[in-house]
């Protein structure tokens, strides 16, 4: 199988284990991630928040150059990315004049832009493929958590259910993984406000881990590099906010597959993470010591 | 609304919403429901359905109130709102909207001056080097702010983490998103 990879900045920065677990599942799946050529950045939050028009032409500069690969359809592991990339597809689409605007400032017609697929839409397609690949369990407990950018808006993103969306977690439950039911799933980490407003990423992280930790989740998982950035980068300002200060650890959807697969922990990044992964599992590399869900 | 009416308005913000961002304030009845499940409420000193609200009165005073709100920099753009309402008002295009306007009027709330300084220094990264570089991002933005000391203990645990790269990345072609950036600019004034 292949497809068409947008890896988006981050996922060579602050989301690096996140680019590299997606690397090695896609070995271990057959997949093949073909990189955009030249690929650029999408505007993320500050181009929408800021500039409408580069919010609509970034990414329709992107899908382009997908589309002049002869790519027929994008997959974005980042959420973000994700979600400005199938936002702007669909108001060129959607508008004439938003299309008009948009081919003035890129000084090319569109005549078609490549689909736009996120990180569960193409893992969820290999479900089966994944299940049969198990070698190790991963027999955790965990807390799947979307975010905000996954499924939001519906219209745009046309991806599972909007307030309670389930396709983490039966990816969790293929690989022998037990996901909780809880509130949070798409409650918003504080996203872009990470450095500017940090204090409200706190606010807000600690009402999503302290529901996760209060269901025993042993890990929250998942599939957005700013979800990870604020629970996991931002933990001090989150366990200033909670009475029992957590060190639940946060993985990638990419990362729980890929133990389960049997790909070693350094392959999967598992050490890059700011709080430490201290699951039983055999991939973590850590010995099996019971480890309480609250310091 | 009668067509004398909308003449006298003229350039009402949601005139212009309804023209540039294709969202009709006019939608909202009211019920208050992306004010009940806006994360970024209890921040904000006009809650989101009051902001269109503002926007409906069609009144320069009010449009004025809503552009140099605080509400419109602490949105979030995490789209709750829109997917709950149902009437489908596309409120955080409608905030989209008002920041830019904040921004071009100059009126964006004094408290805002981080969240600006970090959208400016994103943007201007993404402009020089067709990437975001996070390293030159964070450096702009705390010259941009003089938030100096912010964050430092977390940068040496993030560096041997190999979480910041120290160089732009390469691979982009920075000259055609630095002519993207010139044409919107230039459209922007057109």
């Amino acid at each position: 199988m292949k497809v068409g990879y947008y890896p988006g900045c981050s996922l060579s920065g602050t989301a690096r284990e996140f680019g590299e677990s997606m690397a090695a599942v896609a070995r271990a799946l057959d997949i093949e991630l073909a990189e955009i050529p030249e690929w650029t950045c999408c505007g993320s939050s500050s181009g929408h928040m800021t500039d409408r028009l580069l919010a609509l032409a970034l990414p329709a500069h992107v899908l382009l150059k997908a589309h002049d690969a002869g790519l027929a359809q994008v997959m974005a592991p980042c959420a973000a990315c994700y979600n400005r990339l199938a936002t702007a597809r669909h108001e060129i689409e959607a508008s004439r004049a938003a299309k008009a605007q948009v081919e003035k400032v890129l000084q090319r017609k569109i005549e078609s832009l490549p689909r736009v697929l996120n990180l569960l839409e193409l893992l969820a397609q290999e479900r089966d493929h994944i299940a049969a690949k198990v070698t190790r369990r991963f027999e955790e407990t965990v807390a799947c958590y979307y975010g905000c950018l996954l499924v939001r808006p519906a219209r745009i993103t046309g991806f599972d259910r909007t307030e309670d969306p389930v396709e983490m977690d039966k990816l969790v439950a293929a690989v022998g993984g037990k996901p909780i039911n809880w509130s949070c799933k798409t409650e918003c980490c504080g996203a872009s406000f990470s450095l500017s407003k940090t204090s409200v990423v706190g606010r807000l992280g600690a009402k999503i881990l302290r529901d996760a930790v209060a269901r025993k989740a042993q890990a929250v998982v998942v599939a957005c590099p700013m979800c990870h950035a604020n629970l996991d980068l931002r933990r001090s300002s989150i366990n200033r906010r909670l009475a029992a200060k957590t060190s639940i650890p946060v993985l990638y959807i990419t990362q729980v597959i890929g133990m389960a697969l049997g790909i070693p922990a350094k392959q999967l990044g598992l050490a890059r993470h700011l709080v430490r992964v201290t699951l039983p599992g055999p991939s973590a590399q850590t010995p099996p010591a019971p480890r309480p869900a609250v310091q | 609304m009668s067509t004398q009416h909308e003449e006298a308005v003229g350039q009402s913000l949601a005139a212009r919403i309804e023209e540039e961002g294709e969202v009709s304030v006019v939608d909202c009845y009211q019920c208050g429901k992306c004010s009940a499940g806006c994360p970024a409420a209890e921040d904000m000193d006009v809650a989101p359905s009051q902001v269109l609200r503002l926007l409906q009165t069609e009144s320069p005073k009010h449009d004025e109130r809503a552009l140099r709100s605080m509400s419109i920099w602490m949105c979030i753009g995490c789209e709750t709102c829109v997917s709950r309402c149902p009437q489908e008002v596309d409120l955080p295009r409608v905030m989209d909207f008002l920041r830019q306007e904040s921004l071009a009027r100059n009126l964006a709330h004094q408290d805002a001056d981080d969240v600006v300084a970090f959208h400016r220094a994103f943007m201007s990264s993404v402009e020089k080097a067709g990437r975001l570089f996070e390293l030159g991002m964070i450096g702009d933005y705390k010259l941009r702010t003089g938030h100096f000391f912010k964050d430092l203990g977390l940068a040496p645990t993030m560096f041997f983490k190999g979480k910041i790269g120290l160089l732009p990345h390469g691979g982009a072609n920075q000259v055609e998103v630095a002519e993207i950036f010139a044409r919107a600019r230039q459209a922007r004034k057109d």
